[in-house]
């Protein structure tokens, strides 16, 4: 089991760093159009700052919230990604073909850019939350049983 | 030019010592170096989203799951002994190394435009992803969008290797 740490100079570097990651991750997902990064980097990063706030907060702590409620979203990722499939399939077209996503008053660019988004959106999110999950599986041991129940 | 040469010697010194070093902490701390390198090595020669993903994968996220292993494993195993190399090794590995440099004469040089990979299908996706897809890095409109059947595949990949470790080594409730 992960234990919060003990030192003052972690905790407050951790409360300056966390956020700004996050806060990069977000940006190389969204800049994935016009410069490098993209769907997958942007989620690793987004895992690792969760995964830095769980070392540094322990995993039950009020400060490490969103790296334990993030498991619950095992799996999102990948229902985006089918589901938009799904819908241009819907739309009369090939399986992940974005030109037939049935989007009123959207042409064929902003339909694949559109597309793009979402999938990128995705694979961040699938990518992030098994980043945590791999994580808190590895330092999972008995002692967690005991004393959380 | 000039920086990759010292570049690769850094390179190969670092995968030396992740591969030479006694103690398993210090050796996977030498492996991220090792990550940082190649993704120096990629940016240079222009490949600079395979660099991010390096950076980010193999010297952030890896790194950090060597670490929790350790911690979780046990202390006493932190020692290598490895038997010595047999003889056989030690003629077959130049061998094959000499193949492969032997091998990698034949190939087009860095950046031929006349060789296969660049004549055949990479120059479709160069003229025409800004005007189908409104994406200015066409690494992301390949990925994403023309080969985005991949990519649904790789996201299976790592779902389930992230329900694989979750069910292989959670003991308590998943």
């Amino acid at each position: 089991m992960i234990q919060a740490h003990d030192s003052v100079i972690v905790h407050t570097l951790g409360r300056i760093v966390i956020p700004i990651t996050q806060l990069f991750g977000f940006y190389v997902l969204v800049f994935g159009h016009y410069g490098p990064g993209g769907g997958f980097v942007g989620g690793v990063i987004l895992a690792a700052s969760m995964i830095l706030a769980i070392l540094v907060f322990g995993r039950h702590s009020p400060h490490s919230w969103l790296g334990a409620k993030v498991l619950n979203g095992d799996g999102l990722g990948l229902l985006i990604i089918a589901g938009l499939g799904g819908l241009c399939l819907i739309g009369g077209g090939e399986f992940l073909n974005y030109s037939h996503l049935q989007i009123p008053g959207l042409d064929d660019v902003s339909r694949h850019y559109l597309g793009i988004m979402m999938i990128q959106i995705g694979v961040a999110a699938d990518v992030a939350v098994t980043g945590v999950s791999i994580a808190i599986s590895l330092s999972d041991d008995e002692n967690d049983e005991v004393s959380h129940g | 030019m000039t920086f990759e040469l010292p570049l690769l010697i850094f390179l190969v010194m670092t995968a030396a010592g992740a591969i030479l070093a006694r103690d398993l902490i210090s050796s996977v701390l030498i492996l991220g170096t090792y990550s940082f390198t190649l993704a120096l090595v990629w940016a240079l020669l222009g490949a600079v989203d395979v660099a991010f993903v390096e950076a980010v994968v193999g010297a952030g996220l890896a790194t950090v799951f060597f670490l929790l292993t350790l911690f979780t494993t046990s202390e006493k195993d932190t020692e290598i002994r490895r038997p010595p190399m047999p003889w056989i090794a030690l003629v077959a590995l130049p061998a094959v190394g000499l193949l492969l440099l032997y091998g990698a004469a034949d190939l087009p040089a860095f950046g031929d435009p006349g060789s296969p990979a660049s004549t055949h299908i990479s120059p479709v996706f160069l003229e025409n992803s800004v005007q189908q897809t409104g994406t200015p890095n066409v690494v992301t409109a390949i990925l994403m969008d023309y080969r985005s059947l991949d990519t649904l595949i790789e996201t299976i990949v790592i779902f389930t290797a992230g329900i694989a470790c979750a069910l292989i080594l959670r003991k308590g409730d998943l």
